[in-house]
């Protein structure tokens, strides 16, 4: 589809482009713009000024726009004291193990209910999609259980990356995701790759993942910020200092802490989400709106 | 649209087919059977970890609500963890918090979303710009987040952003999370302020699909922009606005990270609580795993039976 700039909305462009519309839009626009940038900015550059504040310029009344003695020592500290690069290298880490196993258990999975269709299939499915009705906080204490103490093998998954890598793979909305993405690829391919005698492995391989870059660059994304966002479960399945998350790390330290060096902490633990939005925004917001409107 | 040449041989994935169309190699039972292990030998991975990380917890949930485990000793205790944790006098303040705070979220993060997708869909121009700042928030870690408005913006004293920007309004100052009149829409101010991009961005692909036409047809009527919105936009997003609101209200009934952050868990008076904080309280601090899960299954009925109501209601208007 070519962008919509054609196609007509709520008000007519005819009316938007002359006139007193024109007027009205453009005013209306530089007001929305100016707005916007204030709301959803203005905190952002609150908390990455504010960070450099002292103790004294924070109490202060009223508040400062520009921070007038700037104190990078803040963002130092935060560093040093809260051991940020250990937590943001555990964060990356877990985040980095999420990805690997989602990509390749449920891209399997998905193709295997897409393509292969073994009997029960759709059963599976059925009980896999039914997760998505279940709200996280109601299973939060039977998982824990279940981590501490494994059925069948009896293994105690606290402060192991497992604890969070395999919960992940247990995701309904990425296995829908991946599978709408392969029952758009023709069955005729499929046919012509059983016909020249490839197996369903090297089919996997070979056609159908070079066709799904865009599905699992999306996938991996929601991984990444899933893992980065995550509070109560690293918290509760990781609780030595040496094995938290960042975001938890920072919640361990803010109540000993002064709160221009957790702010900085802060500012820090959002990099680099921030970044990976900004640079992949278009691959984040296609795969938004596709899984939730076409389902 | 002229490609309507297209063979249908893509056709709709519904029904199950066989694994390949099996041309030529039409094979016997063996060959079927071995299909079909392939097939699940492609599964299992994730089917473990759900079995495991879901399914089984789901049921796990339900019996440990029924037992009591004390120094290792595991009994069978019938109601009693219910009656426990009902008879917590935090039980009822936690669920009228939640609820209240599931309503206030309903009226500024369901209502305010949609008008800003309207707005944002008008526009010609800084259509990005304007999609990634809305987004933005969304994209930070909730603790980052949750610590700038705890420290920075509802600092009570008159040294806080909103407590300086309504001091120049001329308007009274608040001590935001230290009144507890205050302490629930501060929380849905943050949370929604976090939250509210993903529903814009759902909003604005549901407005794209809209029909120019139908908006032409309401105009050349008389239709003005307000019964424009009413009687095409509206009508014609239905589903994703219903689909959202429950999704928001299962969202939101969870509400957990918020309280503990910005209000240390309780709040002043007990004006924090959540449904969420308790089942976490009595889990992980009073070491009563049992209660916590028993809570767990209460809420789990909850929402289940608003789903079935809510479900039960959208369908009778179609």
């Amino acid at each position: 589809m070519a962008q919509d700039s054609g196609t007509r909305t709520l008000i007519s462009h005819a009316q938007l482009s002359r006139g007193p519309g024109r007027v009205v839009y453009w005013a209306l626009l530089a007001v929305v713009v100016a707005g916007f940038t204030l709301v959803f900015i203005g905190p952002l550059y609150w908390m990455v000024t504010g960070a450099l504040k002292s103790g004294q310029e924070i109490a202060q009344t009223p508040p400062t726009l520009f921070p007038r003695d700037p104190q990078p020592q803040n963002y130092v500290d935060a560093w040093t004291n809260l051991n940020l690069a250990k937590l943001l290298f555990n964060t990356f880490y877990y985040a980095t193990g999420a990805v690997l196993f989602q990509l390749v258990l449920d891209t399997a999975a998905a193709y295997s209910l897409s393509k292969l269709r073994p009997v029960f299939g759709n059963v599976i499915l059925g009980l896999m999609l039914a997760t998505l009705m279940i709200p996280a906080m109601v299973l939060i204490v039977p998982q824990y259980v279940t981590v501490i103490d494994l059925p069948i093998l009896h293994l105690n998954l606290l402060d192991s990356p497992f604890a969070i890598w395999l919960p992940m793979v247990a995701n309904a909305f990425n296995i829908f995701l991946l599978k709408r993405f392969f029952d758009s690829i023709p069955a005729d391919l499929m046919s012509a790759a059983l016909v020249d005698g490839a197996t369903p492995l090297r089919t996997l391989w070979s056609i159908v993942l070079p066709m799904s870059r865009p599905i699992l660059g999306v996938v991996s994304i929601f991984a990444v910020t899933a893992v980065w966002k995550d509070f109560l479960w690293p918290k509760l399945v990781m609780p030595s200092p040496e094995t938290r998350t960042v975001s938890v790390g920072i919640y361990a330290f803010a109540g000993g802490t002064p709160m221009n060096v957790v702010i900085a902490a802060s500012v820090i633990a959002a990099i680099p989400t921030v970044v990976i939005f900004l640079i992949f925004q278009r691959n984040i917001m296609s795969g938004l709106t596709t899984g939730s409107l076409k389902g | 649209m002229a490609i309507t040449t297209v063979p249908a041989a893509t056709g709709k994935p519904g029904r199950p087919r066989p694994p390949y169309p099996s041309g030529p190699r039409r094979g016997g039972l063996g060959r079927k059977v071995r299909d079909n292990l392939t097939g699940h030998a492609f599964l299992i991975g994730a089917v473990v970890c759900f079995a495991v990380f879901s399914w089984y917890p789901m049921v796990r949930g339900v019996v440990m609500s029924f037992q009591r485990t004390r120094r290792g000793e595991t009994t069978w205790v019938g109601w009693d963890n219910y009656a426990r944790i009902i008879a917590d006098p935090s039980f009822w303040t936690a669920w009228q918090n939640t609820l209240y705070f599931t309503v206030l979220a309903l009226v500024l993060g369901y209502a305010v979303p949609f008008f800003v997708a309207i707005l944002l869909n008008e526009f010609r121009h800084a259509r990005g710009y304007l999609r990634i700042l809305v987004y933005l928030p969304v994209m930070l870690p909730p603790a980052s987040a949750l610590y700038l408005f705890k420290f920075y913006a509802y600092d009570p004293s008159d040294a806080g952003l909103f407590n300086a920007i309504l001091k120049a309004a001329h308007l009274p100052t608040s001590e935001w999370m230290q009144s507890p009149g205050m302490t629930m829409p501060a929380m849905v101010l943050a949370s929604t302020w976090m939250n509210m991009g993903s529903a814009v961005l759902i909003y604005l692909a549901a407005l794209q699909n809209i029909p120019g036409e139908l908006y032409e047809a309401a105009e050349l009527d008389g239709a003005g922009v307000w019964r424009r919105i009413v009687h095409v936009t509206v009508p014609q997003t239905r589903l994703i606005l219903a689909l959202l609101a429950m999704l928001q209200i299962v969202a939101t009934m969870q509400l957990f990270i918020e309280p503990l952050i910005l209000a240390n868990g309780a709040g002043t008076g007990d004006s924090a609580t959540s449904v969420a904080y308790l089942i976490y309280q009595h889990g992980f601090f009073q070491n009563d795993l049992n209660g916590a899960a028993a809570l767990g299954v209460i809420m789990l009925v909850v929402l289940a039976g608003f789903s079935a109501g809510y479900l039960r209601l959208t369908a009778k208007q179609d």
